[in-house]
């Protein structure tokens, strides 16, 4: 007994280097997060001098008079809510036709979907962008939602996908045993169940929308979405401080939809046990 | 009404296939013509040249492009650098994020996991756009890495790290140390989660039957701990790789000027209006991950997923 406990006691005691290799892993990982928050107060606006030399809070307000800048946020909304809507109905579909069947050909069309995000962003933009050129379409705020519903797709795919194979077949049987037809299986059976997974799907794809820089911009004319705002003030930096309060935006706005898929992921994963 | 629903409900409930069809073919449709349409059209040009003197696209099946592709020293540069930046991140990354999967897998309550596993999901999924800016503040000369080594009167280490030939530059920001930092930095998360997956599926008896038949514990990692990682490490490369290959901005933003893969991409398709050309380059990452992938098959790396 003395032997074991003290044999689990190494075991679970982590040496003093992989401690410190993981938590400065960790450090490696959210140190950047906290500078962006840091920068956004400083009173510097040439450099990216640190430590700061003052702070303020007047970048903020500089911000909140913008008129482009929250045109390029709700052109970002707009595009994101539209695609996240297109790839939970497509996603949830594909996912509701593959997980139990197998066919010739099932793993070509479960790499194609997995493909537009599996390829680089620019072999997609520029795909994209050529045959809008090649059929004539002008690019607007809808050829954008084309690109962003294609590679939305696969995390709303992935979502329901995981949460059908752990969803026992025999609900769905069981219900049309009792009577019920196509509509109320689905309705009462199948969405309740699935509800969270999709919900979970689409904030992710909502986060990943919101953000993506690369397909936006081949597939963009005129319009500035506000990760092509923060793309081109990166590359020649003009108004600093600014670029600063956008990026602490940018960060929170996608934060909330992740913080709260994981939770719904989290919550109801507990209660499948029961189910089953 | 109720009876025709009915009668309907229990067609397809017999024919699967009816339903399974229905379903699938929005998205099919979506991603055949939309998607995979697009894809091989833009592909295909890399069969097609560009003509020396008008500057058009000659539509004709040849394999100019792609011989002109492997036989211009510039161009097996561009290959060769981006390859190499990406094992070299591929290797970093790896070198960082072990400590932290085993940590997570080995070493830790449930509810530190849970903590930890948030930890490393926030940076993934939160903006790729912000967290290469934050670099952008990090490298600059009057920056915090530059201030650090002041502080700690270091500033010749830094110096003799910048003068380094061929991984040193003017400053951090115009480096591939930058560039080797800022890929490691955005795709570690893709390196340490299928790690931890692997690692968790070590089974603590096995460590304990180790120790038990003498080894120390240096042994037990080496013989036992790493090889059961590495499917989980040929995973998380899967995404390193792949994503420092096709990678365009952050070369753009950070970086010198010399260029890479994506970047070859974007300025034949643009100003250069060389679409085969951009073709060819794009074959490039699909080609080599494709063997990538598979040989990482092939050693269980899809089993650690």
């Amino acid at each position: 007994m003395l032997f074991r406990k003290g044999s689990i006691n190494k075991l679970n005691q982590a040496g003093l280097g992989l401690r410190f290799g993981a938590i400065a892993g960790l450090l490696f990982l959210h140190i950047p997060l906290l500078l962006i928050i840091l920068y956004a107060f400083t009173t510097e606006d040439k450099t990216y001098q640190f430590p700061p030399p003052g702070y303020t809070l007047k970048w903020f307000e500089i911000v909140l008079n913008r008129q482009d800048i929250w045109n390029a946020v709700s052109l970002s909304m707009q595009i994101a809510i539209i695609s996240t809507f297109l790839a939970i109905i497509l996603g949830t579909l594909a996912a509701g036709a593959l997980y139990k069947t197998s066919f010739f050909g099932k793993s070509s069309i479960t790499i194609l979907i997995i493909l537009p995000i599996a390829l680089p962003g620019i072999i997609t933009g520029i795909s994209l962008r050529s045959t809008f050129g090649v059929l004539g379409i002008p690019f607007s705020t809808w050829t954008i939602i084309i690109g962003h519903a294609t590679f939305c797709m696969v995390v709303v795919y992935n979502n329901v996908v995981a949460r059908l194979r752990r969803t026992s077949p025999n609900l769905i049987q069981a219900s049309m045993d009792l009577g019920a037809n196509n509509l109320q299986t689905f309705f009462y059976v199948i969405l309740p169940n699935m509800g969270t997974a999709i919900l979970a799907g689409g904030m992710l794809a909502f986060a990943l929308s919101f953000d993506e820089v690369i397909v936006t911009t081949f597939t963009a004319g005129q319009q500035t979405t506000l990760p092509i705002w923060m793309f081109s003030e990166l590359i020649r930096p003009r108004q600093r401080p600014i670029t600063n309060v956008v990026a602490i935006f940018i960060m929170f706005i996608t934060f909330i939809p992740i913080v709260f898929a994981s939770y719904m992921a989290s919550k109801t994963s507990g209660s499948e046990g029961s189910i089953k | 009404m109720n009876n025709l629903l009915d009668s309907f409900s229990n067609f397809s409930y017999r024919n699967k296939n009816f339903i399974f069809l229905s379903f699938l073919i929005l998205p099919l449709l979506w991603l055949g013509i939309v998607y995979l349409g697009s894809l091989l059209i833009f592909l295909g040009h890399s069969f097609f040249h560009l003509d020396g003197f008008t500057g058009q696209i000659v539509y004709e099946f040849s394999f100019k492009t792609l011989i002109e592709l492997f036989s211009s020293p510039a161009n097996i540069d561009i290959l060769i650098r981006t390859v190499a930046l990406a094992a070299c991140v591929t290797i970093g990354s790896a070198i960082i994020g072990f400590p932290i999967a085993y940590y997570m897998a080995k070493f830790t309550s449930p509810k530190v996991k849970i903590f930890l596993f948030i930890a490393i999901m926030l940076p993934l999924w939160s903006s790729y756009l912000v967290r290469v800016y934050s670099w952008k503040l990090i490298l600059a000369k009057e920056g915090i890495i530059n201030w650090f080594f002041e502080k700690l009167n270091l500033e010749w280490l830094l110096d003799t790290i910048l003068s380094t030939p061929v991984i040193g530059g003017p400053s951090l920001s115009i480096s591939y140390i930058g560039m080797f930092l800022v890929f490691t930095y955005i795709w570690l998360p893709f390196m340490i989660l299928p790690i931890q997956a692997s690692l968790e599926r070590v089974p603590n008896s096995l460590i304990n039957a180790s120790h038990d038949l003498g080894a120390n514990k240096r042994q037990t990692f080496y013989k036992i701990i790493l090889p059961l990682a590495l499917p989980g490490i040929i995973a998380g490369s899967i995404f390193t790789f792949s994503l420092t290959l096709g990678d365009y901005i952050i070369p753009y933003i950070i970086g010198t000027s010399k260029f890479f893969i994506g970047q070859a991409v974007y300025t034949h398709q643009g100003t250069a209006g060389n679409i085969p050309l951009a073709a060819a380059f794009s074959l490039v990452p699909i080609v080599v991950m494709v063997v990538y992938i598979y040989i990482a098959k092939r050693m269980g790396a899809f089993n650690a997923l």
